[in-house]
């Protein structure tokens, strides 16, 4: 079977689970809905992998496969800036190329296990044939977004992936927060949409297509024939455009705020949506268009300065977070930092890589984080927690492989993207030494924070809730085993990019060479380094690491109070830090009440001067139809009467004759009659 | 011999009794007999001047009357039918639309 040519069944299969589960899925058994909905995935993977392995099996140059299902829009003559008349013509096509080739294995494959989890996780909850449905509906425009072969393809999946995301945060709609949440995640997002549609018509009319490939094609040969230039406003316009999109898909500053309260939504969606898939849409849209940002230096350096900050803001507040969730919501932030960071200084291939691995150990933390709150009947409060380890084990261990794996241990798969990321940070052309100072800060403040999660949580005393402990128990094996594989991906993801300077071949990067193959740009040679400096740096970065494992280690493990004693030294950054560095008082402040002020400003110009001038109008009208109608009651109609009650009394005497007796009148001519013969007779002389 | 004097007295005395007729009874079916006899009356005069003055005019004219008052009958007594729909009465007392 020829795989490559069906890939547009990937995104069908979820597509009819949700059809199914969303129609029928309330009268069928649990059982039977989450069969349903893994299965669908399932099949997508398995569709996925064939694919993929036969792409694997094409000529290193032709490894791009676009299936056109129809033509989608085929809409009016469009000037283009290059004076060319175009078409807007879209089709409805697929593409698998090496980079999709990654995100759709992904995908579908840590969404599967995501999907059998939550077959175990959301036994006991209300409305789980919708939970279901919402998800395989996300799977559908996941698999729409990174398997589409133009912008509009992939800004359809990217708004289907905002909706389930806003949808699954508020699952848990009767609770206020949620409703909250998602309203919160739904309109940040848009801000960013916002940036990202304005891209894509500028990409329209400035190359005359959406399709990737074209655009491409036509930006390497305008750099060939001297049409293009290197730093035009035109692609750093196009390139902070889509950027701003990115921001607000990948939660990056400032538009970040979003995802921390995402948190809301069940913690599955929390591994699928908001950690391992949907939040990477950004680093893919703008990995995918890397040669506009070839194009546009200054907008590589945004780029790079938005996702450093972006890393070490999200990991200082990490640090000081209380609620399990939030610390891996405030990590998963900080990573996608890192992917950025990567991004913007050229290293596509590496923020990718760190994409990938991210997906497996971020999806296990927080699923190990949801069996934690399984067992602990819906805690998150790690102050609350302590001494799991024997009580869970499994899921104990799972998050330990985690834990090491996003602190960068060597030999796991975190170690190598983010050794990756950083080397590439200091060494690319666009790098800076800064940058990797706050890079491998943020590895240090990593290790902290995720060893202070992991030994709050299963080390030290129990501060468990008495009536909960007893209850703890092992969660069921539909949760566990995705867990365990996920262990072992976490452990094994980073080798197919085993890095050069360990003698390795760095698979991953080759692979991907197609997709993010250099234009022909004059660029300064890359200063050369040897293996030794690069193995130094990496050293380094591991002691940073190990650095802020052992602060954890001494400060959480080891019975001390050197938390609160720091805590209370450093009282004004600990309260900032504990409140999220105030950014949400501050947005709330400069634009959410703002926006409500407005609101209230117009609603009083409608009440008052809007609705004032209806009812003074209406008022007038009254007041001007009762002066009316007594004018018409008192002069128009008295002037009638008066004309017919003066005949009427004058009339009277008159009137008497009148007696309405036939033979009266009969009497009165004849004697008429008799008159008139007298006079005849008598009268005439 | 009966002289011409003697029908203009009948004539006379029919006329009287049809114009006392009209002006004191109540019933109009009545009021329009006592009009035919009025009317009757006239043709004796007309007969009478006729023969008198030896001209065939008046006689004539007989007929056209007599042919005018069959007509006038029609009319009044579908008046006087069409009145009774209404009113259900014969008493021309209580036909007073003209009174003021």
């Amino acid at each position: 079977m020829n795989f490559l040519d069906y890939i547009w069944l990937i995104p069908l299969f979820p597509a009819i689970g949700f059809v199914v589960n969303g129609l029928i899925g309330k009268r069928i058994s649990k059982t039977a809905v989450g069969v349903i909905a893994s299965g669908a995935v399932l099949i997508s993977f398995i569709f996925a992998l064939g694919a993929v392995l036969q792409l694997i099996g094409l000529e290193e140059g032709a490894r791009s496969h676009v299936v056109k299902l129809y033509e989608w829009i085929n809409a009016g003559p469009a000037l283009l800036k290059s004076g060319e008349v175009g078409r807007f013509v879209v089709n409805w096509s697929y593409m698998l190329d090496p980079l999709s080739a990654v995100m759709v294995l992904v995908v579908t494959g840590i969404g599967f296990l995501i999907h059998v989890y939550s077959t175990g996780y959301m036994h006991e909850e209300d409305g789980f044939y919708r939970f279901f449905a919402y998800l395989n509906l996300f799977m559908f425009s996941m698999l729409t977004l990174i398997l589409g072969s133009n912008y509009l393809m992939m800004f359809i999946g990217w708004e289907g992936v905002g909706l389930c995301s806003y949808l699954l945060i508020g699952y848990y709609f009767t609770k206020r927060s949620a409703g909250d949440a998602a309203k919160k995640a739904f309109v940040v997002n848009r801000i960013g949409d916002w940036g990202l549609s304005i891209g894509i018509m500028l990409i329209f009319v400035w190359f005359g297509s959406l399709e990737f490939t074209v655009v491409g094609e036509r930006i390497r040969e305008g750099v060939m024939a001297g049409q293009f230039h290197v730093s035009d406003p035109v692609f750093i316009t196009i390139a902070l455009a889509l950027f701003v999109g990115a921001t607000g898909k990948s939660a990056q500053i400032p538009l970040f705020v979003w995802l921390p309260d995402a948190m809301e939504g069940p913690t599955p969606v929390s591994a699928l949506i908001h950690a391992a898939t949907m939040v990477t849409a950004g680093v893919y849209m703008v990995a995918r268009s890397n040669w506009i940002y070839q194009l546009a230096p200054q907008a590589m350096l945004v780029v790079a300065i938005v996702g450093a900050l972006t890393a070490f803001f999200a990991a200082t507040i990490g640090i000081v977070q209380n609620d399990i969730k939030r610390v891996l919501a405030y990590s998963t932030v900080s990573q996608l930092g890192y992917m950025f960071l990567a991004l913007g200084v050229g290293a596509f291939a590496a923020g990718i890589f760190h994409l990938m691995t991210h997906a497996f150990f971020k999806a296990l933390l927080f699923l190990g984080s949801g069996s934690v709150i399984h067992a602990m009947h819906h805690e998150q409060d790690m102050r609350k927690m302590g001494a799991l380890r024997k009580k869970i084990p499994t899921t104990f261990w799972t998050m330990a492989v985690g834990t090491l794996a996003i602190a960068g241990t060597p030999g796991l798969a975190g170690f190598f993207s983010k050794d990756e990321i950083l080397w590439k940070a200091f060494s690319s052309n666009q790098g800076h030494v800064v940058l990797w100072l706050i890079g491998a800060a943020v590895a240090g403040m990593t290790a902290f924070y995720m060893f202070r999660l992991l030994f709050m949580t299963f080390y030290g005393e129990s501060r468990v809730d008495p009536h909960v402990e007893h209850h703890i128990h092992e969660s069921p094996r539909s949760m566990t085993v995705p867990l365990i594989v996920l262990a072992i991906g976490s452990i094994l993801a980073g080798y197919i990019g085993f890095p050069l300077w360990l003698g390795g071949t760095n698979a991953f990067e080759h692979w991907l060479e197609p997709v993010f193959e250099p234009l022909p740009i004059p660029v300064a040679p890359p200063v050369e380094y040897s293996h030794l400096a690069e193995a130094g740096m990496a050293a380094l970065s591991v002691a940073i690491a190990f650095a802020g494992f052992f602060l954890a280690y001494t400060t959480y493990y080891k019975k001390s109070d050197r938390a609160e004693r720091t805590a209370a030294r450093f009282r004004g950054l600990y309260r900032a830090l504990l409140n999220k560095w105030y950014v949400d008082e501050i947005y709330d402040a400069l634009f959410v009440n703002r926006a409500k002020d407005t609101g209230v400003g117009l609603w009083r110009f409608d009440a008052r001067i809007v609705d004032g001038t209806v009812n003074g109008t209406a008022w007038t009208t009254i007041r001007s139809a009762l002066g009316s109608n007594w004018w018409d009651r008192w002069i128009v109609d008295g002037l009638v009467r008066f004309v017919g009650g003066f005949i009427k009394t004058s009339s009277w005497p008159i009137r008497l004759i009148e007696t309405g007796y036939t033979q009266n009148y009969a009497l009165v001519m004849i004697l008429g009659v008799l008159i008139f013969i007298g006079y005849v007779l008598w009268g005439t002389p | 011999m009966v002289a011409t004097h003697h029908y203009l007295i009948l004539a006379a005395a029919l006329f009287t009794i049809g114009v006392i007729g009209v002006l004191t009874r109540r019933n109009i079916l009545v009021i329009l007999m006592s009009i035919e006899l009025m009317m009757n009356a006239v043709n004796i005069n007309l007969i009478a001047f006729s023969n008198h003055l030896q001209q065939v005019t008046g006689q004539i004219f007989a007929i056209f009357v007599i042919t005018v008052a069959a007509a006038e009958a029609a009319v009044g007594l579908g008046i006087v039918i069409a009145m009774f729909k209404n009113k259900e009465t014969m008493n021309i007392n209580e036909i007073d639309l003209m009174k003021w």
